[in-house]
């Protein structure tokens, strides 16, 4: 049977893919410009077809807290909101993933700081890939360029998240979210039952069994040397993730003298200035993280000899250039070309910030 | 009568919870929440209900309250644990599942989780042990502190034009459509211990029956953070916390 292609927005095809994925339960909070996620869930009414549970929460930090309950039972359970109301999240997501729970968390950034504007941004790179809540962890951070991506990424994002028990993120933006796209959906899961759930997620609250001790979620560890253990537990997981789950995509860089780095939407520009440079022969390519933590840094490290410079093209004053710097170990010549507020960039803009700051 | 005869099983008429494990309890002597505990894992294990139940412990002395209820639990952050028992009845409805909060995680950090949970007329039990201090921390003012109470960060007395005045917050859940049952209890008594153990096992029941959401405050005692024996915080709680705090039932909807 023929795969069906249909037009959405990304906000959208968030929600049908959850509802295809399996997905238990989804806890929101409206917020532009993501709110199409939760008012698509409510219009489909997926709690009468496969069960799943949707709720509009009071607040950002409750549906955050939701999520918590319901992924310390095992089930698969999300959030989605848009940068301030990430923002409130944080301290749930700390304590996700100081409990080491797998959930789906989607950002739809807007511009900041503080209320900002409702335009699309990219501000929330360092939130998201350097910490945002107290304490040393990691989340694993998806970056869709497309709507297709939008739906693509909950399965992912939900296999990761339960392959390492780890919070996962969708790091969207406005114009991801808003924009409307051919898309294929994932095909039907069905939710898993208890006895799956209590198989597969040993550790979950399901109720105490007669043959095992109780199942406790918490992140509270008062004994400093248990406490430490727990930190370096956390630490060699992230490094597995680091080591096996790196993804990013390359554009045209087989020969390229000049690299663009850029993520998200900003990426689908970016794929456009790299169509104008070659046919004025300027020999550019574009690496494109996939995961923004783990980052491809030794991916990135590789053309450090190749290319003569390379621009980190983002929605923000300069967040993942540090990542990109990092990489190269100053081998090469990196610099940052941006938009802020809510503008979004051009690819001649692009093309133009590249010869300006990096070809000269 | 040897008292080998005596202790035959047929005579016994008292024990200690089967949920209860032998872990030593960290609360202070004379505390109340040792008594909850006791009362919290006799209901449940009288309903036979050891296997569903799951509970969600707050931030405050009670964050340890799954080191002795062997049972599962979830442990919250402070304040936000109605919004997680919500996901975990929610997504689990037939598990029996209760918060167990402090004054300061329930009437101040907590206020929007806890008046939305019930609103909605979660199917969950609340428990809600009041003694009008944060224990936890060492003392301070809670938002049910009584005016003119000493606390550390009232050093002189709950002063109302500084501080507001005591929040009856079950007084107000008892408002709330989602509410089937919100009463007022005690354990400074063996009748009082009696009457909360109804009034708990009551609640359970309600919530596995879909009737909405139970409050049960218990007006507590925190002898440390008042700094009385346990002897004198029993009586300064029966002649100051219940006048204010009268116990009974607020709302008991059959």
């Amino acid at each position: 049977m023929a795969e069906e292609i249909k037009l959405m927005k990304g906000n959208e095809a968030i929600a049908r893919a959850a509802i295809r994925y399996g997905v238990d339960g989804y806890f929101g909070y409206p917020i532009t410009p993501q709110s199409e996620v939760l008012e698509t869930l409510m219009a489909e009414m997926p709690w009468e077809t496969t069960g799943m549970v949707v709720l509009q929460a009071e607040s950002e930090v409750a549906a955050i807290n939701m999520v918590y309950g319901g992924a310390g039972t095992g089930k698969r359970v999300m959030t989605s909101s848009s940068s301030p109301g990430v923002s409130l999240k944080q301290e749930g997501i700390s304590y996700l993933a100081g409990a080491e729970l797998p959930c789906l968390i989607v950002n739809v950034m807007r511009g900041g700081p503080g209320l900002g504007t409702i335009q699309p941004s990219q501000a929330d790179y360092f939130q998201t890939v350097k910490g945002g809540g107290h304490g040393d962890y990691r989340l694993i951070a998806l970056a869709p360029s497309s709507v297709q991506e939008m739906a693509d990424f909950v399965g992912l994002g939900f296999e990761l998240a339960f392959k390492y028990r780890n919070p996962a993120i969708i790091l969207a933006d406005g114009i991801v979210g808003q924009m409307m796209e051919k898309v294929v959906l994932p095909p039907f899961h069905p939710r898993r039952t208890e006895e799956e759930i209590i198989a597969e997620c040993p550790w979950a609250v399901q109720g105490k069994k007669a043959n095992r001790k109780p199942n406790i979620i918490t992140s509270l560890e008062l004994d400093p040397a248990r406490m430490e253990e727990n930190n370096i537990r956390f630490q060699a997981k992230y490094r597995q993730i680091e080591e096996n789950e790196v993804r990013y995509e390359e554009f045209m860089c087989e020969d390229a003298e000049y690299l663009l780095i850029a993520f998200g939407s900003s990426a689908r520009i970016c794929q456009k200035a790299v169509e104008l440079a070659r046919a004025e022969g300027i020999k550019l390519g574009l690496l494109r993280p996939i995961t923004l933590w783990p980052f491809p840094t030794k991916q990135i490290a590789r053309y450090a000899d190749q290319v003569k410079g390379m621009l980190s093209v983002e929605l923000n004053a300069g967040q993942m250039v540090e990542d990109v710097r990092l990489a190269v170990e100053c081998r090469v010549k990196v610099e940052h070309f941006g938009r802020l507020g809510g503008i979004v960039f051009t690819p001649n803009e692009v093309l133009d910030a590249l010869k300006e700051k990096i070809i000269g | 009568m040897e008292i080998n005869e005596i202790i035959k099983p047929e005579n016994l008429v008292y024990e200690k919870p089967k949920l209860m494990n032998d872990n030593p309890m960290h609360y202070c002597p004379g505390c109340s929440h040792g008594v909850i505990h006791k009362l919290i894992a006799e209901v449940i294990a009288e309903m036979g209900m050891e296997d569903k139940t799951i509970g969600v412990s707050p931030v405050g002395c009670a964050v340890f309250a799954y080191n002795y209820i062997d049972i599962d639990w979830e442990e919250a952050a402070h304040g936000r644990a109605p919004a997680i028992a919500t996901a975990i009845k929610r997504l689990n409805p037939s598990k029996m599942v209760f918060t167990y909060q402090g004054d300061g995680d329930l009437a101040a950090i907590g206020t929007a989780e806890t008046i939305h949970a019930a609103n909605r007329g979660e199917n969950i039990v609340i428990i809600f042990v009041n003694n009008a201090i944060y224990g936890m921390t060492g003392g301070q003012m809670a938002p049910t502190t009584l005016v003119g109470m000493k606390t550390a960060t009232c050093p002189y007395g709950r002063n109302v034009a500084l501080n507001g005045y005591p929040l009856k917050i079950s007084n107000l859940l008892a408002e709330l459509e989602g509410t089937c049952l919100v009463t007022r209890q005690s354990v400074h008594n063996a009748a009082a211990v009696r009457k909360a153990k109804k009034m708990l096992r009551k609640a359970f029941e309600n919530s596995m029956a879909g009737k909405g959401t139970s409050v049960v405050e218990f007006v507590s005692t925190c002898s440390s953070g008042w700094k009385m024996s346990p002897e004198q915080a029993n009586k300064w709680m029966e002649e100051n916390m219940f006048p204010f705090y009268p116990l009974g039932d607020l709302k008991n909807v059959e």
